[in-house]
């Protein structure tokens, strides 16, 4: 500001332009946006590509009639029926102890919580592979049948981390006075949690719910080595590769996708309100 | 302060043999934490009783135990010893949402996610108090703390005195046998705290409810209280009216705590039943109620307000001392004068700047002055009170 307004008092001309700089936080970003979709725009547009053959990887002309015929391969949908209910239940099953075991760990003091945090963490951190084939070999051991069951147990013993983790995350950050003041107002421990704490997780629960359901539906790895003749739609799209990937897969692809979106959208405006109403 | 005629009332003021049940009740209480290998004392033993309809204050500083005992009434913390009583009741074992009082948090603990009207309700509908009579009672509430436009906000979107007094209407809309509030006020700005002092003893005067008020504000436990225990360590210094615990100290560290004080070292050279003599550092005699010993060697104790500062030689029948000032501040309403005596040690003044006291009249650093007071407003104060002292308000030697 100085500067100008010393220019104009004293008649010389203002100082030459600034070269244009190239603002590099915007390059990046768009490129890191653009790493993370053109993946996904590409699926979306061959879903509506009009093949003639087996064969989906050039660009043949527009239409819209695979999304007509999209449940048109019964095995192709079986599959994807599978993952939807395996997703389904394990959002459930590993959402439910997932919230408990965070409430404990962040909320208690209790032996083995060290240990449970580092177990905790392994399963997070072990290689996928290795998990996959320990899991094997212990269904084997233990007389459970591969299938639908084993994909279950194994999804929600491999998603319940990052579920617990999410809600410690909360947990910790809650006031426990509030549940002070709800015994004080009379109510008992089991009316605290229903009344107080739980609506005070809920974005957290539902967070974690939505990670386990998004790990779940796309796992390949560990569902190969568990699954025995239960084809879920990761194994499905796996084995068509060899023949040629129909465009319906870009098309449920292109669903799940939208669905997922929808749901992120949907947490993130109901975050949004909680915490515009939250701050006390 | 002008209640000087309470300065020689007896200042201990066991509560009066009253008819009905003390409102609570704490009969040899303690609370002994673990911390690693040490056993920590949070509260000494405890013996307490407070009046219903009383506003009584715990105030002492950060870790004296105020919190802990409050927490104890409102059943959060189970008493290591004792017995704590409601309404005659014991309810030592028994679980705080069974506890017939209600606590206002220092955060106040609002629930985020109900509107004011649902968090002002939450206490009444855990009763099972009929809808009809929920929704009259929160409303007249809610016009109780003039928040009467606001039962449909969230608490997020109300400021912090609002918020504060959501808090106040959550638990007097109980109407508990007792309402306990821990630093109600400590998160809200000068302006708006003085008037919730205000706010709060109307309040109180209008429900009729036993109010237990815990802070580490001086001024606000005198401005507010019926009774106020002074506590420290775990131990209760003090217990008295606010113009008992203000003019007359039980302890130091009552005198230091509440307001300013002057502390003025000297010897005993004459004790007799009627009072002792005692001889300043700077050569002057002050007269003294209590009966020392002769020989000892004392701290008198008198209050910067009740000294006269002047030019002119006082009456010989006051308590008098000649000085120097060293520093006059002037705040408008009134002037801090510290004056030096002859052996150094300093007193500080407080002179209003009334009727009779002209601008050009405050005396200038360097100046010799004299100050005086009536002999009845300087005592000797025995050192800090231990555990033996607890409760017992006095600590005259006799």
């Amino acid at each position: 500001m100085s500067v100008i307004v010393e220019g104009a008092v004293t008649g010389t001309p203002a100082p030459p332009r600034p070269r244009r700089r190239i603002d590099w936080g915007k390059l990046f970003t768009w490129t890191v946006l653009g790493w993370l979709f053109v993946p996904i725009v590409f699926m979306i547009a061959f879903s509506f590509n009009d093949i003639s053959g087996r064969h989906n990887v050039t660009w043949q002309g527009f239409t819209v009639k695979w999304y007509g015929q999209a449940f048109d391969h019964a095995d192709l949908t079986q599959a994807l029926f599978h993952s939807l209910a395996i997703a389904l239940l394990t959002m459930v099953i590993a959402g439910t102890i997932g919230s408990l075991l965070g409430l404990a760990l962040g909320r208690h003091t209790f032996r083995g919580k060290g240990t449970t945090n580092l177990v905790m963490f392994a399963a997070i951190c072990a290689p996928e592979v290795v998990l996959g084939a320990a899991l094997l070999s212990l269904f084997l051991l233990m007389g459970v049948t591969t299938g639908f069951v084993a994909i279950l147990l194994a999804h929600v013993m491999f998603t319940v981390s990052f579920v617990a983790i999410t809600v410690r995350a909360r947990v910790i950050t809650l006031d426990p006075k509030l549940e002070e003041a709800a015994r004080d107002l009379g109510a008992g421990p089991w009316t605290t949690f229903r009344l107080v704490t739980f609506p005070m997780l809920l974005p957290a629960i539902m967070a974690g719910g939505l990670l386990a359901f998004a790990l779940s539906i796309d796992d390949y790895i560990i569902t190969s080595f568990v699954a025995g003749e239960v084809t879920t739609f990761p194994l499905w799209i796996w084995g068509a590769t060899r023949v040629g990937i129909p465009p319906q897969v870009n098309v449920m692809g292109t669903l799940i996708f939208a669905a997922g979106v929808l749901l992120a959208v949907i947490n993130v405006i109901l975050a949004r309100r909680q915490a515009s109403r939250g701050r006390p | 302060m002008t209640a000087i005629t309470a300065a020689r009332a007896p200042v201990a003021t066991p509560a009066p043999a009253a008819p009905t049940v003390p409102a609570i009740s704490l009969e040899g209480v303690s609370k002994t934490f673990r911390s690693g290998r040490e056993t920590v004392t949070a509260v000494g033993k405890l013996d307490l009783t407070i009046e219903a309809g009383e506003f009584f204050s715990l105030l002492g500083p950060s870790g004296c135990g105020k919190t802990t005992t409050m927490r104890m009434i409102a059943g959060f913390e189970d008493a290591t010893s004792g017995v704590v009583r409601l309404d005659g009741k014991d309810v030592t074992s028994v679980a705080p949402n069974h506890r017939d009082v209600n606590m206002v948090f220092q955060s106040y603990a609002l629930f985020p996610h109900l509107t004011v009207a649902d968090n002002v309700a939450f206490g009444l509908k855990r009763k099972r108090v009929p809808a009809a009579e929920v929704k009259q009672r929160v409303a007249d509430m809610l016009e109780l703390v003039e928040l009467a436009g606001h039962a449909k906000r969230k608490p997020g979107q109300l400021s912090g005195g609002q918020q504060q007094r959501v808090a106040l209407a959550r638990a007097l809309v109980n109407r508990p046998r007792a309402l306990l509030l821990d630093e109600p006020l400590a998160a809200l700005d000068l302006k708006l705290r003085q008037a919730m002092q205000l706010e709060l003893k109307r309040i109180q005067r209008e429900v009729g409810i036993t109010f237990v008020y815990v802070t580490h504000d001086q001024g606000e436990a005198l401005t507010m209280s019926d009774r106020i225990a002074v506590m420290n360590g775990g131990y209760v210094a003090q217990l008295g009216t606010p113009a008992e615990i203000y003019e007359r100290p039980a302890s130091r560290f009552v005198a230091e705590f509440i307001g300013t004080s002057n502390l003025l070292p000297g010897t005993v050279t004459d004790a007799s039943s009627e009072g002792s003599t005692v001889r300043l550092g700077c050569g002057a005699d002050l007269r003294i109620g209590e009966t020392l010993d002769a020989g000892e060697a004392v701290d008198v104790t008198v209050r910067p307000e009740k000294i006269r500062i002047g030019t002119a030689e006082p009456d010989p029948a006051s308590s008098r001392v000649p000085g120097t000032v060293a520093d006059a501040v002037y705040l408008g309403s009134a002037t801090h004068y510290t004056v030096r005596l002859a052996d150094g040690t300093e007193i500080v003044v407080f002179r209003q700047n009334a009727d009779d006291v002209t601008a050009d009249a405050i005396a200038a650093p360097g100046s010799p002055v004299w100050l005086s007071w009536h002999p009845t407003h300087s005592y000797v104060l025995p050192e800090n009170s231990g555990p033996t002292d607890a409760t017992q308000g006095s600590h005259h030697r006799a």
